[in-house]
């Protein structure tokens, strides 16, 4: 069930530059089906910044109702957001959408998570989740720079970790196909999430594989009735779009047009 | 009695708080935060006579104190809403006004000859005023005299009472209100988003797909008070106000600008449970303001 609450920041710190990491506690966590699904964040109680901020959800910690955010302090109203303090409120809308399927690898296969940016932040849970269960995780983790890497320890700490820079100044210089490029192709599901060209070009790579894409688009109410947030499906059959933010954000490989 | 009651042509509200249309897609989404049936109405979203796909995204921007959107009308087409969406809407006790657009007069007569004999449909508003398609919308709600002629054409097959929608995008409102009175509207919502636009600060180049889209929110709150302000001592007909509603004291002002009944819109983006927040609210808010009943407020703002 969709929540509105006035969540507790429990921390906040900047992780990387201008990337933060929110720990938020609330009884909204208890809602949370699956990794990849996000909140819609209010960062102002005035209005002159009005519409929510939708932000995936890095962890999930149900035993103590706490989840942690990462994002970019990148426009006014994510600026606003790294402004928050411990003790503060922050009206949160939430879970929203639907996320990645664990249950679509098995103990024992192998996952590939691929992310990009701000797009890294959900492989994470995804990651514990798939761990736990016994999937063997493989992450490719590609950054614009040494400087916004963030998450590195906490990826290699569970598995396999290749971490990507447009500039080369951390691992491999290049994007994250420049690395899957010389990886096997002896795993079960990919995941990925990141930015469009991004996604193309994995879902490229990978065509002959079972794969989830999480997508991004500019949203009005996050939860399907403003119908803002729309993406077109390959099929270009009628009523051929479909909403990020209720029908997705994570899609499997090949529904949307990209 | 009902402090919060509201009789309007062929709606009794027991409150006068609608979500707008538009914004509230047919119910289904919010319909599972609350129950539906604490709303005075609904104006659903607009129905036309095929499906719309609408335009391409991005799709809505952030102003300040606003936001700017271009959907483009998408929605099922009027078999769709006919079978999937009214139907589901009748386990409300809530009546529905439905949203009329089209590309030419032939298709608003035929949405609203159909969408007029669903049960719960208990009014229309005619959808001259979208600013964000190429053809029909807007096209029918700044000429007086077409403004006047489809809605007559409507008036003449609708079974429910005819609510048109203005546009904000005129030189004179006044004149094309004067015009749908004349063409047999039943009453006037007002008003449809202001024409705008929003550049990327990086690219210079305009965010919403569509290059212009219209804007909503608190920014244009202003504006439509002093639309209905002018209209609401201009015609006889009664008028649903809306334009950047976030909160109690903003229906207080709509109803003294002149409003008999208020639409919420980009407020439910804001906070999905504005609506039913604002009517356990309006009851504080009159006793506040020393009055009885809610009618008592509508027009205050120009009457002696």
């Amino acid at each position: 069930m969709i929540i509105q609450e006035s969540m507790l920041v429990q921390s906040q710190r900047e992780i990387a530059h201008n990337i933060f990491e929110m720990k938020l506690q609330g009884k909204l966590v208890q809602e949370i089906q699956a990794p990849g699904q996000f909140i819609h964040i209010r960062v102002s109680e005035a209005f002159d910044m009005l519409l929510r901020r939708p932000i995936s959800i890095a962890s999930i910690d149900q035993e103590n109702d706490e989840i942690t955010i990462i994002y970019r302090a990148e426009g006014d109203g994510t600026r606003s957001l790294s402004k928050r303090n411990e003790g503060d409120r922050v009206d949160v809308l939430g879970p929203l959408g639907n996320g990645f399927p664990v249950e679509e690898t098995n103990a024992g296969e192998v996952a590939y998570l691929i992310g990009g940016g701000i797009g890294v932040p959900p492989l994470y849970e995804l990651s514990k989740q798939l761990t736990a269960k016994g999937v063997t995780c493989v992450h490719i983790l590609g950054f614009q720079s040494e400087n916004v890497v963030f998450y590195e320890e906490e990826f290699k700490a569970l598995g396999e970790t290749h971490i990507v820079t447009v500039d080369g100044t951390n691992g491999t210089e290049g994007f994250v196909t420049t690395v899957m490029q010389n990886l096997s192709e002896q795993f079960a599901t990919y995941y990925s999430c990141g930015p469009q060209p991004m996604l193309k070009a994995v879902q490229e790579m990978y065509a002959n594989k079972k794969g989830y894409l999480s997508f991004e688009e500019r949203m009005g109410c996050g939860v399907g009735a403003c119908f803002a947030c729309v993406c077109q499906t390959t099929e270009r059959a009628e009523a051929n779009y479909i909403k990020v933010c209720s029908d997705g954000p994570v899609f499997p490989a090949g529904v949307i047009a990209i | 009695m009902n402090r919060l009651s509201v009789e309007l042509p062929g709606l009794h509200l027991k409150n006068p708080i609608m979500p707008a249309s538009g914004c509230f897609g047919f119910g289904q989404e919010y319909g599972k935060m609350y129950d539906l049936s604490l709303l005075g109405a609904i104006m659903i979203k607009a129905t036309t006579l095929e499906p719309r796909l609408g335009n391409p995204t991005p799709r809505v921007a952030e102003t300040p104190s606003g936001m700017l959107n271009a959907i483009g009308l998408q929605n099922p087409g009027l078999a769709g809403v006919m079978e999937n969406e009214l139907p589901w809407l009748e386990q409300f006790d809530v009546p529905i006004i439905a949203n009329v657009a089209g590309t030419e007069t032939a298709d608003y007569v035929e949405v609203a000859k159909v969408i007029s004999t669903a049960p719960n449909v208990q009014a229309l508003e005619l959808n001259i005023s979208c600013p964000n398609v190429k053809e029909g919308g807007i096209t029918f709600g700044t000429d007086p005299l077409i403004a006047e002629e489809l809605t007559a054409a409507v008036k003449a097959v609708s079974k429910v009472p005819v609510y048109v929608k203005l546009s904000p995008n005129v030189t004179d409102v006044k004149e094309i209100a004067l015009a749908v009175e004349r063409g047999g509207a039943d009453g006037i919502t007002m008003i449809n988003t202001l024409l705008g636009m929003r550049l990327d600060e990086k690219t210079g180049k305009p965010i919403i797909a569509n290059v212009t889209g219209g804007l909503s929110g608190p920014a244009v709150k202003p504006v439509a008070l002093k639309m209905i302000y002018e209209v609401s001592q201009t015609v006889d007909i009664p008028i649903i106000g809306m334009g950047g509603i976030m909160n109690v004291q903003d229906v207080i002002d709509f109803l003294s600008a002149g409003a008999s009944a208020v639409a919420v819109g980009t407020a439910n983006f804001v906070n999905p449970f504005v609506c039913p927040t604002i009517i356990e609210e309006l009851p504080g808010k009159l006793d506040e303001l020393g009055v009885e009943h809610i009618s008592e407020l509508v027009g205050r703002s120009y009457r002696s």
